[in-house]
């Protein structure tokens, strides 16, 4: 039995669609990480799951009940860490371990958990006067209280400092280990890369891609390249002999591994026309790639062109060798610009 | 109902309650210093022989105003804008035991504050009639009048709204339900405010532990139905997020 399934999940509030048709299955010791920026959806599909919110339409099981209506029998076994908040400020780490162990029949230990989280300095200091890094691995901590065979962890390494990353890492590690199934929303791919099995990539509320994160991000040898929108690809890959597609407006990619012929090429093409090169990029796909590539679409849409799959362009020129990382899309989320 | 955690949360209900300053101030040092200086010093003509009878009584309604409505509310209020109460919901705690908890930890402190109260007055002088029947009654009544009030703040306003309207109407109590003063001196308005629950309340309180006289048919029939109707318009309106 699947530990977590969802199956056409649709969630409306009002007039809005905050997750529109999502399905995807998790099993016990697997972990599985919803991607997407933010907006995507990804809170509202794990609150459905948490028993927060009911579905407009579709469904969804955990270890294969009800979560809303089956809260009562599915709460011993499942550990949730909320976006934010869900701390009594005046409770130390200690406290409020020990308080959460007392709803549970087979409990952690509090003394377990603080070495396990690295909270065990600040274990009598009131959740209030924590850093927010130490207040998030606190939530973690609670989480994990009742030994939980399922986890939600919602956006777990949001604001959490190098040290807090690596507890969440081992932790992590540690419920998949004891056969626990994790589901974590994230909008930072490094972290989904590092920490999940297989990534579901969510934006606008739709799944626009599932798979381990090496297979997101290994599709081959490749070039990239930027120039005024609407060439004809079919065109230039009769000449370079590979196919060429458009994969945002004025943002093409080349199917070929860059040799020194093929990029020759390609160049000569654009030179025929007299058709401007603004960056040119070869090598293996990452996961920002791929990330920002099939989410840029909709957002470019209803942005009205907006500036997403333009983010090379500014006349770089050309640029084979390792590639440096210009934009993170973390923290204050993408610079793209959103509806 | 697992009963560890219905004790283990009512043990940190009361604590959180008890080592607060803010909470400390209105659930014991504002009826202390009330009933002290009240009672002591004539600042209001009481009408009863020792300023005190009038006062102890006074005092104890102010106790279950203050940690049933103020305290609870206002923490509650907040608990709900962190955050908590909405993670509680995901544990095994369940919503019936976490009202059980947070209604054993009002009775807790407020068996605290009667004690302290009771005894404070008591060395000021005051000799409880024997209505202490009546007296229970009567504030076992109001706790779950000014409770319901308490959770309907909470459940509806936001923490810092809720935080302000409680704190107001403790004031307002305090005022017009013949606590700092008798209620004939509010003239034509003590009839509306004998509708009120704190009025009826310190009526009870008054005549049960005060005067020893019988509290009146319609003093209980207004407490009641503040019991009943209050908590009731709070459980169907009450917003966990």
């Amino acid at each position: 039995m699947a530990a977590i399934e969802v199956d056409g999940l649709v969630v409306r509030y009002g007039r809005t669609v905050a997750v529109d048709g999502v399905s995807f299955a998790a099993e016990p010791g697997e972990v599985v990480a919803l991607l997407g920026p933010n907006g995507a959806g990804k809170t509202t599909t794990v609150e459905t799951l948490e028993g927060y919110r009911t579905p407009s339409s579709g469904s969804v099981r955990v270890l294969g009940l009800d979560p809303a209506s089956e809260r009562h029998a599915l709460a011993p076994r499942v550990g949730v860490m909320l976006q934010e908040g869900g701390t009594y400020p005046v409770l130390s780490p200690v406290r409020a371990l020990r308080l959460f162990a007392s709803y549970y029949e087979d409990a952690y230990e509090p003394d377990e958990l603080l070495a396990l989280t690295g909270l065990a300095d600040v274990a009598t200091t009131p959740a209030k006067r924590l850093s927010g890094g130490e207040r998030q691995r606190l939530s973690l901590a609670l989480a994990l209280v009742g030994r939980p065979r399922v986890a939600f962890l919602d956006e777990p390494t949001a604001g959490v400092d190098p040290a807090g990353r690596i507890a969440v890492r081992r932790i992590v590690a540690s419920l998949r280990s004891g056969g626990a199934c994790v589901l974590l929303t994230t909008h930072e791919l490094g972290e989904a890369e590092r920490l999940a099995d297989r990534v579901v990539i969510v934006d606008h509320g739709r799944v626009v891609a599932t798979g381990r994160p090496a297979e997101l991000v290994t599709t081959g040898e490749e070039i990239r390249f930027a120039a005024p929108a609407g060439i004809d690809v079919a065109a230039l890959g009769r000449w370079v002999g590979a196919p060429v597609t458009e994969v945002g407006p004025g943002e093409y990619l080349v199917a070929a591994p860059a040799t020194p012929a093929t990029v020759a090429s390609l160049t000569a093409w654009l030179a025929e026309y007299d058709l401007p090169l603004a960056d040119l990029r070869a090598g293996r796909q990452t996961l920002e790639d791929t990330f920002l590539r099939l989410t840029a679409h909709a957002g470019d849409d209803e942005g009205g062109g907006g500036t997403g799959a333009h983010h090379r362009a500014g006349g770089r020129g050309a640029r084979g060798g390792p590639r440096t990382r210009r934009r993170h899309p973390s923290g204050s989320g993408r610079q793209r610009r959103r509806p | 109902m697992s009963w560890r955690a219905l004790r283990a949360q009512t043990a940190a209900e009361v604590r959180m309650t008890l080592e607060q300053g803010e909470r400390l101030l209105v659930t014991f040092l504002i009826p202390i210093a009330g009933l002290v200086l009240f009672s002591v010093v004539p600042i209001v003509a009481t009408g009863t022989a020792h300023r005190v009878d009038f006062f102890a009584p006074s005092v104890l309604a102010l106790a279950v105003v203050s940690t049933a409505m103020v305290n609870l509310g206002i923490s509650t209020g907040f608990e709900r804008s962190w955050g908590v109460l909405k993670r509680l919901g995901a544990t095994p705690l369940g919503s019936p035991t976490l009202l059980a908890s947070k209604i054993l930890a009002v009775l807790g402190v407020e068996i605290v504050q009667v004690a302290v109260l009771g005894a404070i007055a008591t060395g000021l002088g005051w000799h409880p009639h024997a209505g202490i029947a009546a007296g229970v009654g009567a504030e076992l009544l109001g706790t779950v009048a000014f409770a319901g009030i308490g959770f309907l703040l909470a459940g509806t306003l936001r923490a810092e709204v809720t935080l302000a309207v409680a704190n107001g109407a403790y004031l307002v109590v305090l005022g017009i339900s013949g606590i700092m003063f008798p209620l004939a001196k509010l003239g034509g308005f003590a009839a509306v405010a004998r509708l009120l629950p704190g009025a009826a309340l310190a009526d009870a309180l008054h005549a049960s532990l005060g005067t020893g006289a019988s509290v009146s048919a319609e003093t209980w029939i207004v407490l009641a139905a503040w019991a009943l109707a209050v908590p009731t318009i709070a459980a169907a309106s009450f917003r966990f997020e």
